[in-house]
């Protein structure tokens, strides 16, 4: 595959300081994204799964600049995004957008949903009057609202409808690269698909590129072209998306898909079921964050952090005993 | 045959807001079996939970009452039973438990206190003897060190744990029923393993029955034997699992199991555009006559819209409510 490289998302760190104290100093740190490294081609989709609190969607937002990295650096288009002013940064954004899960908290309720949609081609000095109300007719048409829905408010629509309403605010700017966070969590089966669909629909007919941040396996699985697998704020597997599935390297992903609920009593499976809770990202375990957890831990493990390594065909992991020797 | 532990027959319950009546459970009938677990699925908004709260009757009135039907408890309905004997019931027959373990406890008690609240209450216990008791319960959820935790807080517990308290509690008095309302939705993957495993195990040493609501089917195909299905405030459809997932009668049943994304499916060969169902579920205020389904089905006819269809039974045990099979 000759793709070409949209997104390069170098040792990216986040650490979010723990106040406390009479005179509020810094004692300690949430090492919430620790040292991820990535890269999104055009046209492509990147799966980010992993459980709660592992730093996925600290990752999605870094990259956009919402949240200030601490360190690494992320290139789009080559172009630095770390090193950019805010102004440099603010028409960046053009280029690249974000969707969130809860399509209540995410759209203002006091404002109509032609603004909603209309705002950023306002902002970016794109479109006015006229010329605005015909893109944003078009652009609900898109995502499957009709044209009269740009008077209305956002409690005047479902939860399907109101994500379908985040998803044309986002396409607005025709950006290259929208990252997705969570945007059918808080769906019903029954529309998720529908979510699912257009999604695919408009990265086909834009050739966009997707960073699709879930926790929900069989979704990732579904819409990505490769998956990275998350675990205490690291990147502890990377590979196409069959492969993921098909030859789970690091025993964490083992441990995550074999515990997908899979929606076919015939089938039956080994489950893996994974001792006790992910450990607390304030103070992570020592050498492999894993390693209190795993079934096959050894001593090493606890020492040494694994590298992050190549094993062919695109499949990356962080584990000391993969591939088996 | 097995023996017959609750019987729903007929269940209406309904909202009276300020925008007018909510159909929340229009005419609701299943029957769970000692021992046995029955899934209950469907979308938000089908009257899963109101269902499982009309049992206890635990909804809130007003704006809610439950108009018509009986709840058959080992002979007797719990619908006619004064507040004193229902609270007996309660948390001793039948219990319950939450999807969100954080907002279900109470964050000024501990764990133990909580615990023994019920055992005393139903049980007789005195403190100390349900204090054993409360710590012989977290130990068979698997809590570690239950000694200590007992005496701990709900915040200073995870997710997971919280949620493995929550199920002490509702065992605590060795209830006949359990009804457990998407109780690993608020979980991660791993612990939602975790949990339903745990689920699984209690069931084979205790023999509670159980009626699991859910909107997950993956979560339904591993742990239910007897799946429900609900739609708009009605039953749609019924039959043992394998039936469910084998052969789908109802074209809302067929057509939730074709949206899903399949992790196994997918990565076994191409992928295949997802099937979505169209539309939105109809509101609860304003149901349409005839099907509640017909708006988004894909093999609609003009009988449809006009007359409810009963649900009949379709092959043995197998119900579905849907005009296609006359």
């Amino acid at each position: 595959m000759a793709a070409e490289t949209l997104l390069e998302v170098n040792n990216l760190k986040k650490y979010f300081p723990i106040k406390g104290g009479v005179f509020s100093q810094t004692i300690g740190y949430v090492y919430a994204v620790d040292d991820v490294s990535f890269t999104v081609d055009k046209g492509e989709t990147l799966g980010l799964v992993g459980e709660s609190g592992c730093g996925k969607s600290t990752t999605g937002r870094s990259i956009l600049r919402l949240i200030e990295p601490t360190d690494g650096k992320i290139y789009f288009e080559g172009q630095d995004v770390t090193a950019l002013d805010k102004n440099a940064m603010r028409s960046l954004r053009r280029e690249m957008q974000i969707i969130f899960q809860d399509p209540y908290a995410s759209l203002n309720p006091r404002m109509t949903v032609g603004s909603i949609v209309g705002e950023p081609l306002e902002i970016h000095k794109i479109a006015r009057g006229s010329e605005k109300t015909e893109r944003v007719a078009s652009l609900l048409q898109k995502v499957g609202l009709r044209a009269e829905d740009m008077r209305k408010y956002p409690h005047e629509f479902s939860g399907g409808q109101r994500q379908r309403i985040g998803i044309a605010r986002a396409i607005a700017l025709n950006p290259k690269l929208i990252v997705c966070d969570e945007p059918v969590s808080a769906l019903d089966v029954s529309i998720q698909a529908q979510v699912i669909n257009l999604l695919e629909d408009l990265q086909e007919e834009f050739g966009l590129s997707y960073l699709f941040i879930a926790h929900n396996l069989n979704v990732v699985e579904h819409i990505s072209d490769r998956v990275a697998v998350m675990y205490l704020g690291q990147i502890v597997e990377l590979a196409p998306d069959t492969d993921l599935y098909n030859d789970p390297q690091h025993p964490y992903t083992e441990a995550l898909l074999s515990a997908v609920p899979i929606p076919d009593p015939t089938v039956t499976k080994k489950r893996i079921i994974l001792e006790g809770d992910v450990p607390s990202p304030i103070d992570p375990p020592s050498g492999c964050h894993f390693h209190t957890r795993c079934m096959y831990k050894e001593k090493i493990c606890e020492e040494e952090a694994p590298e992050f390594k190549h094993i062919g065909s695109g499949h990356w992991v962080a584990c000391h005993f993969r591939p088996k020797a | 045959m097995q023996e017959l532990l609750l019987d729903i027959r007929g269940l209406r319950t309904q909202f009276f807001t300020d925008d007018g009546l909510a159909r929340a459970v229009d005419g609701v009938s299943y029957s769970l079996e000692k021992g046995e677990t029955v899934g209950v699925v469907g979308e938000s908004g089908c009257g899963k939970s109101v269902t499982a709260l009309s049992i206890l009757r635990l909804i809130p009135d007003p704006p809610g009452k439950i108009v018509d039907g009986e709840i058959i408890f080992e002979g007797t309905d719990l619908l006619h039973l004064s507040s004193a004997d229902m609270r007996r019931i309660r948390g001793n027959d039948i219990s319950m438990i939450f999807q969100e373990p954080m907002t279900s406890l109470n964050p000024v008690f501990t764990i133990g206190n909580q615990i023994t609240e019920a055992v005393r209450l139903h049980q007789g216990l005195n403190k100390r003897d349900a204090l054993a008791k409360a710590v012989e319960a977290l130990k068979l959820v698997g809590i570690p060190v239950p000694e200590r935790r007992v005496h701990e807080y709900p915040h200073q517990l995870s997710g997971g744990m919280r949620q493995r308290a929550m199920i002490a509690m509702a065992l605590s008095c060795n209830p006949k029923v359990l009804i457990a309302d998407e109780p690993t939705t608020a979980l991660d993957v791993t612990i939602e393993a975790q949990i339903l495993d745990l689920m699984r195990t209690l069931q084979d040493e205790l023999g509670t029955a159980i009626i699991m609501i859910t909107h997950d089917l993956g979560v339904i195909a591993d742990i239910a034997r007897k799946v429900v299905v609900m739609y708009a405030g009605k039953v749609v459809e019924q039959a043992p699992v394998e039936q469910i997932f084998g052969s789908p009668n109802h074209p809302y049943t067929q057509g939730l199991l074709q949206s899903l994304p399949r992790v196994d499916k997918d990565a076994s060969g191409a992928k295949q555009r997802l099937q979505e169902i169209p539309g939105i579920v109809p509101s609860l205020l304003n149901l349409p006559a005839g099907c509640k389904f017909a708006s988004r089905c894909p093999s609609v006819m003009p009988q449809c819209h006009e007359q409810e269809p009963p649900l009949e039974p379709v092959a043995p045990n197998h119900y579905s409510a849907c005009w296609l099979n006359h």
